[in-house]
C-alpha cells in the first residue's frame, strides 16, 4: 500500500525544520539547567537521599554558588572528589549535611577535577554500554513478535501490584509495558526515591521502581521466550536524570518529546530545550528508543484541523533527536487514533494520516496511540473503536502500537480489561496481517488527497514557524493553540547561561559512541 | 399500581442483566462454577457463565448471564439534571444581557494534581465540543481557562481577586476518591474564606453526577457528554436568580 506524494514537499519540510531547530541548538549549546547538572551526578553514581528526603543530586546542585555552577556541577564535584578521595554518594551526602563545602576545593586545578572523574566517568559508560549489549543479547535469544509491537500501561500507584499487572499483560501478549507516571509527577523538581506503593492515577518513577518492574519483566521474558520491553517517561522537569536513571536500570523506550512539557504541562520552553537535548543524548547512547507525544495536540483540539501540526511536530522532533545523535531506529515519532469516529469515512483520514508517517519516516519505529477523546462509558462502541485503530495499525504497518482500553475514559485499566484489549489488537492483526501489502490506494482518491493536503498544511505551518522563530511560534499559539512565553512557565529558575570554561564530562563522551544508522 | 421495573432482557421482568469480571485464580471448571456460585451469592438467579477462561497465570476472565430478582420504582428516584435549561448560545447571551446586563465571568481548572484537561476544555475553549460552541466564544462571558493541576488554594485566590461569578472544577482522575477529596477541599476554602456563595460553584468530569455535586455542597456537577451551552444555561440562569434574590433582599 503506498501514497503518491510530493517528495519534494517531504525534502522541503525537513529543509524548514532544521532550520527552526538551528537556532535553539545553538540556545541549548550556550546553557545548561538544574535537571542537566543532577543527571551528570546521577551518571557518576550520585544516588540517596538526605534525612529530609531531599535526593543528593539535588542537595548538591543546591548548595552550588551560581558562579560554581555556571561552570557545571562536575569541575566542583570533581575538585571534591580529588581532594577527598571519597566516593561520589559519600561526597555528595558530606555536602548534603553541611559538613563539606565545595566552595572550599574552588582552588584545586581543573586537571586533578578531570582526573578524578575520569574513573567514574568510565564506570558509568561502561555500564550503560553493558546494558545495551544486554539488551541486544536478550532480543537475540529472546525475539520479539513482529510489529506492531502491543504496548500496555500499567497504572495502579502501587509498584508492586503493577508488577503483578505487568506480567499478565505480557503473558497476553503484550511486548512492551509502560508505567504511567502518578499524576503530577512532571512538575516536580526531583526525582523521588526508593519503592513506591501511593500514587494518583500512576506510579512515581524511581530508580528502585525501575530495577523492580525489569527484573520481573526479564523473569517474564525468559518464561515467554521473548524479550518483554519497560517503558517510562522522561518528559517533565527531570527529563534527563529520568533518562540516566532508565539507561542504568535497562529501560529499552522513554516518553521524550521535544515540547510536550511545553505545551502540555507549561514547562518553561528553555528548560525543556535544554533539558531534552541531553535526555536524548543519554537514550541514544543507551539504545533507548524515545516516544515523542504528539497525540497530545489531537486530545486537546479537532484531530482533522491538527493533522498538519502533528505532522509538523514529527519532522520538528526528528530534527532535535538527531542533533541530539539519536539515529532514525531510535525515533519513535507519535500520531493517534483521535478523529471523531461519527464522521464519515473518517477510517480514511486515519489511514491517510498514518500511512503519511510511515512513508516519510520510514525507518522511524512510529508510535501509534489509541483513540481517548471520543471514548465513552459505551465500553461495547469503545472496543469496536479500537478494533478499527488495530486495523489502521497493522494496516499502515506502525511500530509500537498503544493498546486502547474498551474502559478508556472509566478507570486506569483492570487487569480483564489489559487482557480484552490485547486479545482484541491480537485477532484484528493477526487476520489482517498482510492486507496492506494487497491495497492499491486509488490514485487521486479520498485516502491520497487527504494525505497531500495534511503534507502542504504542514509546510504551510513549519514555513511560518521557520519565519517567526520556534520559541515565538510558541508563544504566539501557533502549536495546539497554546500560547507559553521563552521565560516563563516552570522551571525557568532552573536555567542558566553556560560559563566559558564549563564542563559535563558526558557530553562529549556520549557522542561519538553512538553507532550510526 | 406499582412502576416496579427489572432490567429486561427480552421478556418484560425477566431481570436478565451481563456480567464480567476476572478472579485471581487459575482457570479450570472449578474456577466456572466458582464464579457461578459467586453471581448466585451476589443475589442472581439462573446464573449462566458463558465465557470463562484464562487471561494470565492465575487470572482468569468471566462473563455470566443471570436474573436479579430484585426491582425498582423509578418514580420514585431523586436525581434532578443541571441540564435543564436548554438554550442556544445566541438565547444564552440574550439572556445574560437582558437579566445579567454585564458579562458573567467564569474560571476554570483542573484542580489538585489532575492534569487531564479534555473536560475543561471541552467546556471553555472557543471550539466547544460535539458542535456546540465553547464559553469562550460566548458574547456575554469572560472566561479565565487556568489550565491543569492548580492548586485549591490558588484557584480560591485566583476567584476573590478576579471577581469570579462562576466556577468550574474539573476532575478526570478518579483513583483512590481523588476526585471527591479535591472537589471537598475546594468547598470548605470558599466557604473558610466566606465566599462560597459569591460564585456559582460547578464541578464536572466523566464520573461527576449531579446528585454527587449537591452531596459535595455544589451547585451543580456535569458529567460525560455534557455540553459546553448545558453548563452556560445553568450559570447564567442560576445567577440570575440569584443576583434577582439578593435584590429583593436589599429593597
Amino acid at each position: 500500500m503506498d501514497l503518491r506524494i510530493d517528495r519534494e514537499c517531504v525534502d522541503r519540510c525537513r529543509a524548514l525544520a532544521a532550520a527552526i531547530v538551528a537556532p535553539v541548538e545553538t540556545f541549548i549549546g550556550a546553557h545548561s539547567t538544574v535537571a542537566v547538572e543532577r543527571a551528570v551526578l546521577r551518571l557518576l553514581g550520585v544516588d540517596g537521599i538526605t534525612p529530609e528526603e531531599v535526593p543528593l543530586p539535588n542537595a548538591v546542585v543546591d548548595a552550588l554558588e551560581p558562579a560554581d555552577r555556571d561552570r557545571g556541577v562536575a569541575l566542583a564535584f570533581g575538585k571534591a572528589l580529588a581532594e577527598t578521595g571519597l566516593e561520589p554518594s559519600v561526597l555528595a551526602a558530606e555536602i548534603a549535611r553541611g559538613a563539606l563545602s565545595l566552595a572550599r576545593f574552588r582552588d584545586t586545578h581543573e586537571s586533578a577535577a578531570r582526573g578524578a572523574l575520569r574513573p567514574h566517568v568510565d564506570r558509568a559508560l561502561a555500564r550503560i554500554a553493558a546494558q545495551r549489549g544486554e539488551r541486544e543479547a536478550r532480543l537475540a535469544r529472546l525475539p520479539q513478535l513482529p510489529p506492531p509491537l502491543l504496548y500496555v500501561i500499567v497504572a495502579s500507584g502501587n509498584i508492586y501490584e503493577d508488577r503483578t499487572a505487568a506480567v499478565a499483560a505480557a503473558e497476553a501478549g503484550a511486548q512492551v509495558i509502560a508505567v504511567i507516571r502518578s499524576t503530577g509527577q512532571s512538575l516536580l523538581d526531583f526525582v523521588p526515591y526508593g519503592p513506591t506503593t501511593e500514587g494518583f492515577g500512576g506510579t512515581y518513577a524511581t530508580q528502585a521502581n525501575f530495577a523492580i518492574m525489569r527484573e520481573a519483566l526479564d523473569e517474564a521474558s525468559e518464561r515467554l521466550g521473548r524479550y518483554v520491553m519497560l517503558t517510562n517517561y522522561a518528559s517533565g522537569l527531570c527529563m534527563p536524570e529520568i533518562a540516566a536513571m532508565a539507561a542504568i536500570e535497562r529501560l529499552d523506550m522513554l516518553l521524550n518529546d521535544s515540547m510536550y512539557g511545553i505545551l502540555f504541562r507549561d514547562i518553561n520552553m528553555k528548560r525543556t530545550f535544554v533539558d531534552q537535548h541531553f535526555s536524548r543524548a543519554i537514550n541514544a547512547y543507551a539504545g533507548i528508543v524515545i516516544n515523542t507525544g504528539e497525540d497530545n495536540y489531537l486530545t486537546t483540539a479537532d484531530a482533522v484541523d491538527q493533522a498538519p501540526a502533528v505532522l509538523a511536530s514529527q519532522f520538528i522532533n526528528e530534527e532535535f533527536a538527531h542533533r541530539a545523535g539519536l539515529p532514525d531506529r531510535q525515533i519513535g515519532l507519535g500520531d493517534a487514533y483521535e478523529i471523531n469516529p461519527d464522521l464519515e469515512d473518517s477510517f480514511l483520514f486515519q489511514v491517510a494520516q498514518a500511512q503519511l508517517a510511515r512513508e516519510i519516516f520510514p525507518d522511524a519505529p512510529l508510535k501509534y496511540m489509541p483513540p481517548t477523546k471520543h471514548m465513552t462509558g459505551d465500553v461495547f462502541k469503545g472496543h469496536l473503536i479500537d478494533a478499527m485503530f488495530n486495523l489502521t495499525s497493522v494496516l499502515t504497518g506502525q511500530t509500537i502500537h498503544l493498546c486502547g482500553m474498551l474502559t478508556e475514559a472509566i478507570h486506569t485499566p483492570f487487569l480483564g480489561d489489559r487482557a480484552l484489549a490485547l486479545e482484541n489488537a491480537r485477532y484484528v492483526m493477526g487476520t489482517a496481517r498482510h492486507l496492506g501489502d494487497e491495497i492499491v490506494l486509488r490514485p487521486g482518491g479520498t485516502i491520497e488527497r487527504r494525505a497531500q493536503a495534511v503534507l502542504a498544511g504542514c509546510e504551510e505551518l513549519l514555513g511560518r514557524v521557520a519565519a517567526m522563530g520556534l520559541m515565538r511560534a510558541i508563544e504566539s499559539a501557533v502549536f495546539a493553540d497554546v500560547s507559553r512565553a521563552p521565560d516563563g512557565g516552570r522551571g525557568f529558575d532552573g536555567v542558566f547561561p553556560r560559563a566559558a570554561d564549563y564542563y559535563n564530562p558526558f557530553e562529549e563522551a556520549l557522542r561519538p559512541a553512538v553507532a550510526p544508522a | 399500581m406499582s412502576n416496579l421495573v427489572k432490567p429486561y432482557g427480552d421478556t418484560q421482568n425477566d431481570g436478565k442483566v451481563q456480567l464480567s469480571f476476572t478472579l485471581p485464580v487459575e482457570w479450570s471448571e472449578a474456577a466456572d462454577e466458582a464464579a457461578r456460585q459467586l453471581a448466585t451469592k451476589m443475589g442472581f438467579s439462573d446464573v449462566q457463565v458463558v465465557d470463562g477462561r484464562r487471561i494470565a497465570s492465575g487470572f482468569s476472565f468471566f462473563v455470566l448471564y443471570a436474573s436479579t430478582p430484585q426491582a425498582i420504582d423509578v418514580e420514585s428516584i431523586h436525581a434532578p439534571s443541571a441540564r435543564t435549561h436548554a438554550m442556544t448560545m445566541e438565547e444564552i447571551d440574550a439572556f445574560v444581557a437582558e437579566r445579567i446586563g454585564r458579562k458573567i465571568r467564569v474560571a476554570g481548572a483542573c484542580i489538585g494534581t489532575d492534569a487531564h484537561t479534555v473536560g475543561i476544555d471541552a467546556i471553555l475553549n472557543m471550539k466547544g465540543y460535539k458542535g456546540d460552541y465553547g464559553l469562550e466564544r460566548y458574547r456575554m462571558f469572560e472566561t479565565f481557562n487556568l489550565g491543569s493541576q492548580v492548586a485549591v488554594e490558588e484557584l480560591v485566590r485566583y476567584t476573590v481577586e478576579h471577581r469570579i461569578d462562576a466556577l468550574l472544577a474539573s476532575q478526570v482522575v478518579t483513583q483512590k476518591g481523588s476526585d471527591v477529596k479535591n472537589f471537598t477541599a475546594l468547598g470548605e476554602l470558599l466557604e473558610a474564606q466566606g465566599v462560597r456563595d459569591d460564585v456559582v460553584l460547578i464541578c464536572g468530569g466523566p464520573r461527576v453526577t449531579n446528585r454527587l455535586a449537591s452531596e459535595l455542597g455544589y451547585d451543580a456537577g456535569f458529567g460525560r457528554g455534557t455540553l459546553p451551552s448545558e453548563v452556560a444555561a445553568f450559570v447564567a440562569v442560576t445567577l440570575a436568580e440569584r443576583l434577582r434574590a439578593r435584590a429583593t433582599a436589599v429593597s
